[in-house]
């Protein structure tokens, strides 16, 4: 076996477990997987033929929206959460002591947070054109899908900015105060334009509102601006928490491993 | 057992701000050799063993592991460790583990050989949070070795175990000496360096204070003697 092949082994075996450890993990399937769902359930379905102007109707709207916020949780918990519980308990260490090279442990989560994403998405479709009355073509549905999975990038490097920075105490808390109120005051459980002019107005700088915006423009629902600015911005977030993830990461260096 | 220097630290100071964990600390580590490392808390035991696994750097002197700096991962390829603070995912299964571990090697021992030695092949098919905490010290211990290493580093392995599971453990050590591999273990039982090893080295206070075979260590007395004799001594030089 040559390097290549024994580094695609290796990479191919860190993802494999860590999607199996997440799968019997009912503290992390419950929120990521059942909330959008259960969100949807309530709303997507039981108010699925209410009209939003513009043609488009609820249960539609809400399969992007709550896609969003499903792939955000999934990006956070298995960057932000993950990361933070296995610094904690001396893991990373341990694995750093290994030949482990470090980009197989963070493409291991970034697999894992792609196919959760892609759980979420796939349900919310399923769910919405089989009991909410949507209507989207398989092109549509393509298109959102690969939105929504290539937007756990940047919600992926804000977790594994807040995984190298808090504790594995702090971590579950940090994350949600992060999560929840972003997925709400940037639209993604009520419609940005139900809300009052200063949560829109606050909704701009939140990247959770441009990933929102970006998949609903995806599947011709009405939006706020233009579909490519929300791209631009939400590239611009990507930058910056890149730049955190890497500040982070050398900071964790400098603290644990100087 | 031969005279090839495996490891080394090479009058190597360690300083954390203004606390030096080691000060011009020179430490050998032969082939095939079982080298007991003790010493009170705090003394630097495990500063010694993170300069050795490249995890952390040395403020000065030289570190070397295998000819090289284990810094560098071609040298973590032959080196298999058990850390004091570590745990794995409660919910993968021990052979998971196992394979996962082996999986960053290039020569991993197969997996029936891991389980063997570290006398897991009952509990392969249990999720760790399933385990004991004897077990999964066994299970630690077999990730430290599914990669075939050349050099074991062993921090504390025994620690919060009962009296039968650190003597039962003994005997996983004793079964890794046979393949040949060099072994560094930390311990703070007296009785475990006594029986596992070729040779002890006592550090106090960031400094080697003794160095030898158990026999030369205990001289007539006990091994427990020798020791509080040693760093009793030293606290009395530094009052």
């Amino acid at each position: 076996m040559n390097t290549f092949q024994r580094r695609s082994r290796l990479v191919w075996t860190e993802s494999r477990y860590e999607i199996l450890k997440h799968l019997r993990t009912p503290a992390f399937i419950v929120p990521t997987l059942t909330f959008p769902v259960l969100f949807y359930l309530f709303f997507g379905v039981a108010m699925g033929g209410r009209g939003m102007g513009s043609g488009a109707t609820m249960s539609v709207y809400l399969i992007a929206t709550y896609g969003a916020f499903g792939v955000i949780g999934t990006a956070l918990s298995s960057f932000g959460v993950s990361l933070a519980l296995e610094r904690g308990q001396g893991l990373l260490q341990l694995k750093q002591a290994t030949p482990m090279p470090l980009y197989a442990y963070i493409f291991a989560k970034l697999a894992s947070a792609t196919l959760f994403s892609s759980i979420v998405t796939i349900a919310l479709f399923v769910m919405g054109t089989a009991f909410g009355g949507a209507q989207l073509d398989v092109s549509q549905f393509a298109m959102l899908f690969a939105t929504l999975v290539v937007g756990t990038i940047p919600f992926a490097l804000l977790g594994l900015t807040v995984g190298y920075v808090v504790s594995a105490e702090a971590a579950v808390a940090v994350i949600n105060v992060l999560y929840l109120p972003m997925g709400f005051l940037s639209g993604l459980w009520v419609p940005i334009d139900f809300m009052p002019a200063m949560v829109k107005q606050i909704a701009t700088f939140l990247p959770a509102f441009h990933f929102g915006q970006l998949a609903l423009s995806v599947i011709d629902m009405p939006i706020r601006g233009h579909a490519a600015l929300h791209a631009v911005a939400l590239i611009g977030f990507s930058l910056i928490f890149l730049a955190t993830a890497i500040a982070a990461y050398r900071f964790d260096r400098r603290k644990n491993y100087a | 057992m031969n005279n090839e220097v495996v490891a080394q630290l090479q009058d190597v100071t360690k300083t954390y701000g203004p606390t030096t964990a080691l000060d011009a600390v020179t430490l050998d580590l032969r082939r095939g050799e079982l080298l007991a490392l003790l010493g009170p808390n705090g003394a630097g035991k495990t500063s010694a063993v993170r300069l050795l696994l490249g995890l952390a750097s040395p403020t000065a002197g030289r570190v070397s592991v295998l000819g090289g700096d284990p810094r560098e991962e071609a040298f973590r390829t032959r080196t298999g460790v058990m850390l004091q603070t570590s745990a794995v995912p409660d919910t993968l299964r021990v052979s998971e583990h196992i394979t996962l571990f082996s999986s960053y090697y290039e020569n991993p021992l197969p997996l029936a050989e891991v389980l063997r030695i570290a006398r897991l092949e009952a509990l392969k098919t249990r999720l760790f949070r399933q385990l004991s905490g004897g077990e999964k010290q066994r299970v630690l211990f077999a990730l430290a070795i599914c990669g075939n290493p050349d050099l074991l580093v062993l921090d504390e392995p025994t620690v919060g175990l009962d009296v039968a599971a650190r003597r039962a453990f003994w005997g996983e050590i004793a079964r890794m000496r046979q393949t040949g591999c060099t072994i560094l273990l930390t311990t703070h039982y007296l009785a475990e360096a006594d029986a596992l090893a070729d040779r002890i080295a006592v550090i106090d206070r960031g400094r080697v204070i003794a160095e030898g075979s158990p026999s030369l260590i205990k001289g007539h007395g006990t091994l427990e003697d020798a020791f509080l004799a040693l760093t009793q001594h030293e606290e009395e030089c530094v009052a």
